[in-house]
């Protein structure tokens, strides 16, 4: 009952907030965010799941009602946890009242619908995170995408519709394909299972229950299901060359809604993927090993290769989004308990730091209205504090130890160099290693560039420190990347634990 | 009580519905003169909801059921009330209770609104009446007896040039749709000797040298059957209708009356001419359905895609609904166990489009009001100043559509799951196609309310109104719409059991 009641309280909170006056709107929302993360702290606490929800293990706080039948096959309101969807839930309530926090300045009108859309949207993502039915979890997955358009396309920057729209378009084109691909599955799965729940359908796949449907072998299926989820996948992740929604997207998107599209949103993709594709169909995920690799180290590279390229604050750290999605990838497809485990892993430490990077870059802007680097000079003088963190935060990003995305980063390199399954892996991990040098390149360009020498910014104002408000988010941020970067078994333990089965799965065929 | 008696109860529903069109006459009388349709709309709006808490009760209790002793059959088996006839009545009361409520904002200043809400209810009894015919003869009748009063309420606002004009050309291709459906009914008597539906279906299965003239009027029966829905090739007046139409009554003819054409082809398809001894006999009318399900939702979408105006768009997404609803009958082969699982989808989706596309009209019912424009533009930035209706708006949009979080979403599912579990993948995939196309133009809408600023900063001051029975309607309609998702289990069992009566 405690998932539908975190749920559940997170929609009320949504239609509260909708419906009180916009000048209580941000401090309620934010007060009443907090009531989730609490929640999914007890969550942690009691957490006792053992395994991989998918593959027979013990799930947590597992709950199950039938809903409705169709084709003889039951959907179910079917949610539970396991170590890897305890932490990306606790990131999403910890990210949200962060960026709520954050959005206290920036957003100055029709206040009371944008936080009223924030809790909505993290009332999906949590039911996303936590559904274990295929059905589910698509209305959770499509319901994400509806509040996220409105964010961008009312509060954002001047080209807000065309991005809206663009992200509109192609994250539900995306997941049409998607859908269809696992649809199919699911149809040539025929009476092997009873009900679209994930475990079952997981079970009957492993068993080799597919059958012919419309004249399509099971082997065929299995691929072409394969393709099509992991295209639609690819967009939400995103990977290259689906990647180009996302720079619009962000580059529009109001600061907080840049803080959860990056920390959270783009974790569906990885998340779906880990628990699709490669728990569900790991053959396939194994016979297009090279591809994939090749594809994830394309996307760490020339991600790289774009953020160098920018200007714009937000654009540099929008293309390194791609390029760190891009580690994940690798980090999945060599199948290892240090790959799949430090993949999972990378998604929270990216979700952190990529909500720390825009979220610092959205408070020096608030301050200077320009995000253009060569449009300031010297912001050290002027915000020393926000300015040590963001300098912090961009160090994460590069992998500097004791902060979580070296913890990320080392993982799956560990994990990938001597992945048995995957050929050239040495290869392709020395090359995916290269993008952190890339990265290095362009944050300590950018940074020197915009944070320190003698001040300049063309403003009629006087530039100061930022509210206290704006910078308190940005400290709880650096706390929790140390802490996870210097214990990181507090998540990677579960994490490991619950990779472990995906592995083993398929190392039985190597 | 007596059996006849009992019997007689079951068909209080349409007999309810019948009363309140009788007694808002006698209010009427009474008060001749009244400016304010306040109790106008009081009586048919409890009338409605009368007759829509009896139908859900009946259901509930399983009356008419397989369990509860099968179907009550009354007049010599010209009346059946079944489990197929009390989901349909369900749909047409809670159109009716919509429509009336959200009238008596938009008729506030009209010299005669009675008229209007005693043809909206004698058309509604007529409709429920489509609902329990079990002979041809009743199902002319009772389809007359909604197509009179509609064709004076889409006249209704008769000094407006496009209302009259909508009601003529409805008039005419309904006259002649009329025509065409009775010489069809004359044709099927001639071959089979009978005209209630138990009887047809014996006779069709020993037709021999008559089966020429029973598949003529077959055809001629599914040609008003497409005219009633606003299916390909009789849709061109659905556009013209909906748009001239004052849009409260387009809400009614797009929602309540389509669904009234659905169920005269659900039931006259499955037991006046069962689909096994039609084939044998020469006649694949689930072809002639397929067809026309292809024709008419490619038609109704891509035609929607390229209007200016909202309420033409949503004239030809109406359009484009009937051919997804069509699917329920084209998609159905000869004792295939997944026949009952598609026309129940069908049906589940007729009632969920009750509550979305009634919405949606009734939103442009209150633009209406309000005085801005009709084309996408005149919307644009609305939901500054009316945040709870164009969120309403959205949703009716989105489920539409098909997104996800909406019930929408839930009975296209399964329409299109039934489709491809019966074999008829290329359906269910070109459905999917045209949900795609759907969701372009109808997330212009969202888009010009939510994302566009307003054409000039005065454009919505028009604004000035705050009609609540517009608003508690649209509002409701927008509540149903999201709570089918979750609450979907019960209507699909009610459905589904009722389609399973049929085969």
């Amino acid at each position: 009952m405690i998932l539908e009641a975190l749920i559940g309280f997170t929609f009320l909170a949504a239609l509260l907030v909708l419906l009180v006056p916009n000048e209580w709107a941000g401090r309620l929302a934010f007060a009443l965010s907090a009531v989730p993360f609490v929640g999914s702290l007890y969550l942690w606490s009691r957490f006792d799941a053992a395994g991989n929800a998918l593959t027979g293990g013990t799930i947590a706080f597992e709950s199950r009602y039938e809903w409705v039948e169709v084709g003889g096959r039951t959907v179910s309101w079917f949610v539970g946890l396991d170590g890897i969807s305890l932490p990306l839930v606790v990131l999403t309530t910890f990210l949200v009242p962060l960026a709520i926090l954050s959005a206290w300045t920036p957003v100055d009108s029709r206040q009371s619908q944008f936080y009223g859309l924030m809790l909505f949207m993290e009332a999906n993502l949590l039911g996303v995170f936590t559904a274990l039915d295929f059905f589910l979890w698509f209305v959770f997955w499509e319901a994400v995408l509806v509040p996220m358009y409105f964010l961008i396309g009312i509060w954002g920057g001047p080209r807000r519709k065309y991005a809206a729209i663009k992200f509109f378009v192609y994250t539900n084109a995306a997941s049409l394909l998607m859908f269809i691909g696992f649809m199919s599955l699911t149809f040539a799965l025929g009476d092997s299972i009873g009900s679209l729940a994930l475990p079952e359908i997981t079970r009957a796949l492993a068993d080799g229950g597919l059958e012919t449907w419309f004249g399509i072998s099971p082997d065929r299926m299995a691929m072409v299901a394969f393709l099509a989820m992991f295209a639609g996948f690819a967009v939400k992740v995103p990977i290259v060359p689906v990647h180009t929604w996302l720079p619009d997207a962000h580059v529009e998107a109001p600061t907080p809604v840049s803080v959860l599209l990056a920390g959270v949103l783009l974790k569906m993709g990885t998340y779906a993927l880990l628990r699709f594709n490669f728990t569900m169909l790991p053959e396939q995920a194994s016979a297009l090993a090279v591809p994939i690799a090749a594809i994830a180290v394309i996307s760490v590279i020339y991600g790289a290769m774009l953020a160098l390229a920018q200007k714009d604050l937000k654009r540099i750290v929008a293309y390194s989004s791609v390029s760190s999605m891009g580690y994940v990838i690798l980090g999945l497809v060599v199948f290892t308990e240090y790959g799949v485990g430090g993949a999972t892993f990378q998604m929270v430490a990216h979700g952190l730091i990529s909500g720390l990077m825009f979220m610092a870059v959205g408070v020096v802007y608030n301050a200077t209205h320009t995000r253009m680097v060569g449009d300031m000079a010297g912001m050290a003088d002027r915000m020393p504090l926000t300015v040590g963190i963001l300098v912090a935060g961009a160090f994460g990003y590069m992998g500097l130890p004791l902060m979580a995305g070296f913890a990320g980063e080392f993982f799956i390199f560990v994990g990938a160099f001597g992945a048995p399954s995957l050929p050239y892996a040495p290869v392709f991990t020395a090359l995916a290693m290269f993008g952190i040098v890339i990265v290095a390149g362009y944050l300590l360009s950018a940074m020197q560039k915009t944070l320190f020498g003698p001040f300049r910014l063309e403003t009629d104002y006087e530039v100061g420190p930022a509210p206290f408000h704006d910078v308190a988010p940005l400290a709880v941020l650096l706390a929790a990347i140390i802490v996870l970067g210097v214990a990181p078994d507090i998540f990677f333990e579960m994490i490991r634990d619950a990779a472990m089965p995906v592995v083993e799965g398929v190392s039985v065929d190597v | 009580m007596s059996n006849v008696t009992a019997a007689w109860t079951a068909l209080s529903p349409a007999l309810l519905l019948g009363l309140t069109g009788l007694a808002l006459l006698v209010v009427d009388t009474i008060r001749p003169n009244e400016r304010s349709n306040t109790s106008m709309a009081v009586v048919s709006a409890l009338g409605a909801l009368a007759s829509l808490s009896v139908t859900v009760w009946f259901v509930i209790a399983g009356r008419g059921h397989v369990d509860a002793g099968g179907a009550i059959t009354l007049l010599e088996g010209a009346v059946k009330v079944d489990t197929l006839a009390l989901f349909f009545t369900a749909i047409f009361a809670s159109v009716t209770a919509l429509v009336v409520v959200a009238a008596h904002d938009y008729f506030h200043d009209h010299a005669n609104p009675a008229a209007f809400y005693s043809l909206t209810l004698f058309a509604a009894t007529g409709m429920a009446l489509l609902a329990v015919a079990n002979s041809l003869a009743v199902v002319f009748v009772a389809l007359e007896m909604v197509s009179l009063p509609s064709y004076a309420l889409v006249a209704f606002l008769k000094k407006n040039r496009g209302s009259v004009e909508a009601g003529l050309k409805y008039f005419l291709v309904g006259a002649l749709s009329s025509a065409v459906f009775l010489f069809g009914i004359s044709l099927v008597y001639a071959a089979t000797g009978s005209l209630v539906f138990g009887e047809v279906a014996s006779a069709v299965e020993s037709l021999d040298a008559l089966a020429g003239v029973a598949g003529i009027g077959i055809v001629m029966i599914v040609g008003g059957v497409a005219f009633k829905t606003a299916s390909v090739p009789f849709h061109f007046w659905a556009p013209e209708a909906y748009e001239g139409a004052p849009a409260p009554v387009s809400a009614f003819l797009s929602s309540a009356s389509k669904a009234a054409g659905f169920v005269v082809a659900f039931r006259v398809f499955t037991e006046a001419f069962p689909l096994g001894a039609s084939v044998a006999a020469g006649i694949d009318w689930a072809l002639a359905f397929a067809v026309v399900a292809a024709v008419t939702m490619t038609l109704g979408n891509f035609a929607a895609a390229v209007q200016e105006e909202v309420k033409r768009m949503l004239a030809y997404s109406s359009i484009g609904h009937a051919g997804y609803a069509l699917i329920g009958l084209a998609a159905l082969s000869t004792g295939s166990a997944g026949n009952e699982a598609v026309m129940g989808a069908a049906m589940a989706h007729l009632l969920v489009y009750g509550f979305m596309n009634t919405g949606a009209f009734l939103f442009v019912a209150m633009a209406e009001r309000w005085g801005i424009g009709r084309t996408f533009e005149d919307y644009a930035g609305l939901a500054r100043r009316a945040p709870v209706a164009c969120t309403a708006m959205a949703v009716f949009m989105f489920s539409l559509a098909g997104l996800p979080p909406f019930a929408g979403f839930f009975s296209k599912y399964f329409l299109f799951m039934g489709a491809i579990e019966n074999g008829f993948l290329w359906l269910a995939g070109l459905g999917a196609v045209n949900s795609v196309v759907s969701l372009y133009y109808y997330s212009r809408v969202v888009r010009a309310m939510f994302l566009d600023d307003p054409a000039t900063p005065s454009a919505l001051d028009a604004i000035d109104v705050r009609p609540t029975a517009l608003y508690a309607a649209v509002v409701f309609a927008a509540v149903a719409t999201v709570l089918l998702l979750p609450g979907f289990g019960p209507v699909i069992e009610a459905a589904e059991a009722a389609a399973a009566a049929l085969f």
